[in-house]
């Protein structure tokens, strides 16, 4: 017998499964891990394997991926990033000669798609993995197993109470007669009441409550797999393109449309929706009062979209936070700009050029910069470039800026260049700037450049009879987002999940709760144990619940209840007063 | 006198009463000084006397039972303690009332910029703060809570400041209230939590070390500190993980995309990350307690990064009005 005294630890081991988060390889990681004395000897291949898979499924390890992902994630919203703004990858590779290449070379300027930083969050999912399922057989085989055995010494146990019972209570039976004992019936079905799984057994109740934490847990973790996976699936079938549209214009759902375009591998051309759209109207109002001037207060965008070839155009409104869906494909509103309609006369008095021309927003006034190329000019074909400003003003000798987004005071800005015609080479070229080889600049008879200072309805006449370049007046331009994005969804509604598993794995408080007659059956003993660190009042439960059983509900003082060591105090802090209480594997538990 | 006028003396003057109410808690600490060394308590006679315990619970078992206090020093922390609950309840309601004439004078939710968020931020601390005094005897949190609350604030009236505006057009939705309320809460939770935890650490060191004097003896027991910080913690978490969502969703609505990888979409991850780091850690061996105090510590300040550094230092998306 006091063999089985000794080795009955406190509590008594099945008492103290691992819990809260404990990774399966944690406990004997703890104890053997490669810092320990004893190194094992040759592992062979398999045994290595298990190694490093016990190593990676490690909490310890998780502990540490995670700290290197959040780590990793801290460059990339300090360094330039290719992705969110190319402009400024290329303006740091200029200012910084040496350290520029370094780190385009580990990838700095696309961090989030670099090898190093995909590494560690696919080892930590890995490693998630490798944790989520074992718990999954443990959780599912623990879902259906009877609530642990009455340990011997419920004074043990971080809270105990215990009561007399009151001597009018038909005589109560020994722990021999199981179950037969009414206070033992009455502690059940208290015990169920309070939506505890309750077994009664060997003259004993023991009860347990709180699974769908773990499930919570495992739900949460699991989610996280699933979030993965959405956000793969969209990045693999997804499609995202913009385009510049001027009010007026339409736009039509193909490749040659956009202006840039980016899609996954897997996306093919033809998946495009067939719909088109025109731009019909475009409203923009700005602050106006002493308070953030120039502020944006309104965009709004009255556009006709043909779902598909040969359908009714339907009208819509198109605002930010309001996109238009056409199908699964989704048309944002992403930015605006100032597009000056323009015409162009050659030497030969004919029209070369008519129409807006797109100029893009430099600053938060937008100033706008942009370039009107008319090659078809003769004899000499024509090219200007310049800045658009919607509210010009002049501060003495300096060059004019803008000095309000909204157009108060349109002025065209322009210097213009001249060069015997091109031939045609099909090379892209950039319509927002000109390319002025084999051009020469327009000059003033001073021999400065030829600037030309327009307001709308203004012509000017180039020198020489070179031409003439008329501003007709302003258009507005947006910037439509066409995306498609299949797998958030399912990354939505995971996240959904997670949150939900996250609360039940965080709120849901696991607790077993004994009930035992003395041997002489004129007491009744409780123990409880929590086993999430969460959770108060225990010793005050299971005070309560010894009272009650005593036949002197609710009358504080009759139960004797105690913690489980004088330094230790209770009633809040039970989970944390025991050794391993609170539940998770790793407690330190030496005999 | 407009309601933007009077919200802005509203909040000037929370600044003040809070910094008086701080210093009413420092006086508190100050007159704990004679607390000596203080066996480590029991609380089992607190169990005997009370088996029906309800809300108020946590109250009973706060306070460890100091060595004894002469009686005059001991009525001298009560003293300094009920003028600074009263004078943070007089802060609490004039944030209240400011946040309230804000919005009225804006016609909108405020909000919109990092003044709003701030000030609203701290009222949800600040009334966290007193609902836990009130239900659960933290008092002993006044200090802190008044300090930041006073350096919250402060920051909000005279750095953060922008005039009332209406709202850019990005804000112009329902996910606006969701996800702006939702960090707000969290980041209070986050904040509250922080704090205890570098309560925790200076209450777990004078343990060790037997050094428990002085305030500190006032303290709950390490070891509830560190129940009560995981609480506030376990609460802000999936809140934090619901804003990030959130976010997500808007950003798709406003922006056209779910993830941009946006400076403070980076941060909200990585101040995700580290509070993910913080759970875990508390249930592995070898992190609980300190270390798992100090990744709070780190998570705050990655949330405080978040929230000043990168509105300030980086540009992003996230930028509006100013500050």
């Amino acid at each position: 017998m006091t063999d089985t005294q000794v080795r009955e630890p406190v509590p008594a081991p099945d008492v103290l499964p691992p819990d809260d988060g404990g990774r399966g390889g944690d406990d004997g990681n703890g104890r053997g891990g490669p810092g320990g004395g004893a190194e094992p000897p040759a592992l062979g291949l398999r045994g290595g394997l298990r190694f490093v898979w016990t190593q990676l499924t490690s909490m310890r390890t998780a502990l540490v991926l995670l700290f290197a992902l959040a780590v990793a994630a801290v460059p990339g919203s300090l360094i330039p990033q290719t992705s969110i703004s190319p402009v400024r990858v290329s303006e740091f590779l200029r200012d910084h000669r040496t350290l520029g290449p370094l780190y385009d070379r580990v990838g700095l300027f696309h961090v989030y798609t670099s090898a190093w930083f995909s590494a560690i969050y696919l080892l930590l999912f890995l490693s998630l993995v490798g944790c989520i399922i074992p718990r999954v057989a443990t959780y599912a085989r623990a879902v259906r197993a009877r609530p642990p055995r009455t340990p011997r010494n419920l004074v043990r146990l971080p809270a105990y109470a215990r009561a007399e019972v009151s001597p009018d209570d038909p005589a109560p039976a020994g722990p021999s007669a199981a179950g037969a004992s009414p206070v033992l019936e009455r502690a059940a079905q208290t015990l169920r009441r309070a939506h505890y799984r309750v077994d009664v057994r060997e003259g004993s109740v023991a009860a347990e409550r709180g699974y769908l934490r773990e499930a919570g847990n495992l739900v949460f973790h699991i989610s996280l797999l699933f979030v993965l996976l959405g956000i793969g699936v969209a990045s693999l079938y997804g499609f995202r393109g913009s385009s510049v549209v001027v009010v007026g214009q339409g736009f039509a759902n193909n490749l040659t449309q956009y202006d840039d375009f980016t899609a996954g591998a897997a996306f093919g051309d033809t998946d495009l929706q067939p719909f088109s759209l025109t731009l019909q109207k475009f409203d923009v109002a700005f602050e106006t009062g002493d308070v953030q001037r120039g502020a944006a207060r309104l965009f709004k965008a009255q556009v006709q979209v043909t779902d598909s070839p040969g359908a009714a155009p339907r009208e819509a409104t198109l605002e930010v936070n309001k996109p238009i869906q056409i199908g699964s494909t989704k048309v944002h509103l992403i930015g605006h700009g100032y597009a000056p309609r323009v015409t162009v006369t050659d030497g030969k008095g004919d029209v070369a050029f008519s129409g807006p021309a797109v100029f893009l927003p430099q600053d938060g006034n937008f100033t706008s910069a942009g370039a009107i190329d008319a090659p078809d000019a003769r004899p000499e074909r024509l090219g200007f470039e310049g800045f658009f400003l919607p509210t010009a003003v002049t501060n003495g000798t300096e060059a004019p800026t803008s000095a309000f987004p909204d157009a108060i005071n349109p002025a065209l800005f322009l210097n213009a260049w001249t060069g015997p015609p091109k031939v045609e080479t099909g090379i892209p070229e950039n319509v927002y700037s000109l390319d002025t080889a084999g051009m020469t600049e327009v000059k003033a008879s001073s021999g400065q450049p030829y600037r030309i200072g327009l307001q709308p309805g203004q012509t000017v006449t180039l020198p020489d009879g070179q031409g003439t370049i008329r501003l007709d007046g302003w258009d507005r331009w947006v910037k439509l987002q066409v995306s498609d994005s299949p797998g958030v969804p399912i990354a939505l509604v995971a996240l959904a999940f997670a949150v939900l598993g996250l609360c039940l794995s965080l709120f849901v408080r696991p607790r077993r709760v004994w009930v035992r007659l003395t041997a002489d059956g004129r007491a009744v003993e409780v123990g409880g144990l929590d086993r999430a660190d969460a959770r108060g009042g225990l010793s005050d439960d299971v005070a309560e619940l010894a009272a009650e059983l005593g036949g002197r509900p609710g009358s504080p003082g009759t139960a004797a209840s105690s913690g489980t060591g004088p330094d230790e105090s209770s009633a809040d802090l039970a989970p944390a007063a025991v050794p391993g209480a609170a539940g998770p594997t790793s407690t330190p538990r030496k005999q | 006198m407009s309601y933007e006028y009077l919200s802005n003396v509203a909040f000037v003057t929370s600044v003040v009463v809070y910094a008086l109410a701080m210093f009413a808690h420092a006086g508190e600490w100050a007159a704990a000084r004679g607390v000596g060394v203080v066996e480590p308590v029991q609380e089992r006679e607190l169990v005997l006397a009370g088996a029906g315990g309800g809300g108020t619970r946590a109250g009973r078992s706060d306070v460890s039972a100091p060595a004894p206090l002469a009686e005059a020093d001991a009525q001298r922390v009560e003293a300094f303690g009920r003028i600074g609950v009263a004078l943070t309840l007089i802060g609490f309601l004039l944030s209240v009332g400011g946040l309230v004439l804000r919005g009225v004078a804006g016609g909108r939710a405020p909000w919109g910029n990092m003044f709003e968020f701030t000030t609203t931020a701290m009222v949800f601390v600040v009334g966290v703060h007193l609902v836990m005094v009130w239900r659960a005897g933290l008092r002993w949190l006044g200090l802190p809570v008044t300090l930041l609350a006073a350096v919250g604030n402060g920051l909000a009236v005279t750095v953060f400041y922008v005039a009332v505006a209406p709202l850019v057009p990005a804000l112009h939705s329902v996910w606006f209230l969701i996800h702006i309320v939702a960090a707000a809460i969290s980041g209070a939770a986050f904040n509250v939590g922080g704090l205890m935890s570098i309560l925790y650490l200076l209450k777990k060191r004078a343990e060790e070390r037997g050094t428990v004097r002085g305030y500190l003896a006032l303290l709950p027991t390490s070891r509830r500190i560190d129940l009560l910080t995981y609480r506030f913690h376990a609460f802000a978490f999936p809140l934090w993980t619901f804003t990030v969502a959130a976010g997500a969703i808007w950003a798709e609505y406003a922006w056209g995309r779910y993830w941009g990888w946006d400076p403070k979409e980076v941060w909200a991850l990585v101040t995700w990350v580290i509070y993910a780091c913080y759970l875990h850690a508390r249930a592995t061996a070898g992190w609980r307690g300190s270390k798992a105090a100090a990744i709070a510590i780190l998570g705050l300040a990655s949330f405080w990064f978040n929230f000043v550094g990168i509105n300030l230092l980086v540009s992003g998306l996230h930028s509006y009005a100013g500050v």
